[in-house]
């Protein structure tokens, strides 16, 4: 077995904190990040599913477009629609390329004064570099440098939240709120990655760790690190940037057309529009599916899955196990032919061909609150 | 009998010619919650330091290689049910198959607890 050691990556305002919490640390997209805790990542994702777990996401992307053009020039990079977006909401949508694939994920939220973007943090820096090339002569893109990104998550976490923050009670899910937590000035927005209900809040660096040890006091809250992070967004069948999505997979294809309005579907205007259009009108040709194997064996990333006569139809772009189902689960990609939900495939997993059935990605059903 | 350990945290103890094996503490503190475990067949013939099965925890998937040459004589059936045992007890009802070992002189590569025990500290 071989355990990966490294050196010197960038650390989070909360290092010192996880590292009192026991937290395993290690290196992840230039930073040094938590993937679990003592408890162990299986009962870290427990936890999240049935109280609440906090989460340091500070890794992440913040980034503010200030100025009149914004909402018109963000929307010449991502398909979503930015100008639909009233003052206290997010949505979310992908940066795209001139094939229509996807160079990154992200969040908008229409502050009222600003927007305000999530951006994964292994693209971070490609992202800022796009921002500022394509559009920084029409606004101005600020680099949020001084919060951090904390995410509290599960069916309790609104309820432990509400003790400092009572208005984030009557947020609905994807919606957005300068608020106080205690007496610190936060950016909350009720959203979240684990398909549980939640919020992530946007914290002053030099009050984090305060309003992280305030939320982890709380007795139904824990701390929760990426690995969990990652089961989780696994089981509610979202895409992880790098693996499910890439510059070469299309929202169609990976099954996001849902967060393309039908104005930006007519209108285009961003980047591969032809293709996704094309797309939309003929069919991908190739879909995101979720892939629940027959036997106990995860089925990793890369797998290849192949038809009943061992053609090979797609891949596996996610696997693991999934802790709330107490069995191995998956998401890939297949050819269009072979996406119908309970299609029989086989996953040739260390050279054995393992059956499994097409199914849908979302294993766990979202709990969001909508109102 | 004799207990002994590779460099890649397997443990080997060693009664006359067949040997229980399995992964140490400190390997499956690593490896977090496992989930699945991948052994080999009753018959197979494994080289030293050639792949013997494949541990899965809730992170990745990790190989496991043999410590000693020799043919698969008995796998731990418990594991197929129960894979958290390796978690539960490595050392012990966690064990993952016995081999009747084929080059008794293969052992002396192998180190003994104190010098594994070191071997990890210089790990950490």
């Amino acid at each position: 077995m071989n355990f990966d050691t490294t050196d010197a990556p960038k650390t989070v305002p909360l290092d010192a904190l996880h590292r009192e919490l026991g937290g395993k640390m290690v290196p992840f997209a230039g930073y040094d990040m938590p993937v679990q805790y003592p408890a162990g990542i299986m009962a870290e994702h427990n936890h999240t599913r049935e109280k609440a777990s906090l989460f340091d996401v500070s890794h992440m992307g913040q980034v503010r477009l200030h100025g009149k053009d914004a909402t018109k020039a963000l929307e010449s990079l991502v398909p979503g629609d930015i100008a639909a977006l009233t003052a206290g909401n997010t949505r979310y949508t992908m940066f795209t390329n001139d094939q229509g694939g996807i160079l990154d994920d992200l969040m908008v939220t229409q502050h009222g004064d600003y927007l305000y973007l999530v951006i994964n943090a292994g693209c971070k820096d490609a992202d800022i570099a796009h921002l500022n090339a394509k559009i920084g002569d029409r606004c101005d893109i600020e680099v949020i440098e001084d919060y951090a990104l904390l995410a509290l998550q599960g069916p309790a976490a609104v309820a432990v939240m509400a003790r400092y923050a009572a208005p984030v009670r009557h947020m609905s899910f994807m919606s957005a709120a300068e608020l106080h937590i205690s007496d610190i000035p936060c950016f909350v927005t009720r959203s979240g990655y684990t398909g549980e209900d939640g919020v992530e809040f946007s914290v002053p660096v030099d009050a984090a760790e305060d309003v992280a040890r305030l939320l982890l006091d709380e007795p139904e809250v824990e701390a929760a690190g990426l690995g969990s992070r990652d089961s989780l967004r696994l089981e509610a069948g979202l895409c992880l940037y790098g693996s499910d999505i890439t510059e070469t997979t299309t929202p169609t294809e990976a099954g996001l057309l849902w967060s393309i309005s039908k104005r930006r579907r007519e209108e285009g205007g961003f980047p591969g529009a032809a293709v996704i259009q094309q797309q939309i009108a003929d069919g991908a040709p190739r879909k995101r599916v979720g892939i629940k194997p027959d036997g106990k064996a995860p089925a990793r990333a890369h797998t290849e899955i192949a038809d009943q006569d061992g053609n090979v139809i797609g891949e596996i772009t996610s696997g693991g196990f999934s802790p709330t189902l107490g069995g191995p689960i998956a998401m890939g990609y297949v050819d269009a032919a072979h996406a119908a939900k309970g299609t029989n495939v086989n996953l040739m997993v260390r050279g054995k061909a393992m059956p499994a059935q097409v199914t849908s990605p979302i294993f766990v059903e979202h709990r969001y609150f909508r109102d | 009998m004799a207990l002994k350990f590779s460099e890649d945290h397997e443990w080997i103890n060693i009664e006359g010619d067949v040997a229980t094996i399995g992964i140490t503490n400190y390997a499956q503190e690593q490896l977090g919650d496992v989930v699945f475990v991948d052994l080999p067949e009753v018959g197979d013939t494994l080289e030293q330091g050639g792949e013997s099965g494949v541990i899965e925890s809730v992170k990745a998937a990790s190989e496991i290689y043999a410590p000693a040459s020799g043919e698969i004589i008995e796998v731990n059936e418990d594991l197929d049910g129960s894979p958290a045992l390796i978690n539960t007890a490595a050392e012990g009802d966690g064990w993952m198959y016995k081999i009747k070992l084929s080059n008794l002189s293969e052992l002396d590569d192998l180190m003994d607890k104190a010098g594994y025990d070191a071997h990890v500290e210089e790990l950490d």
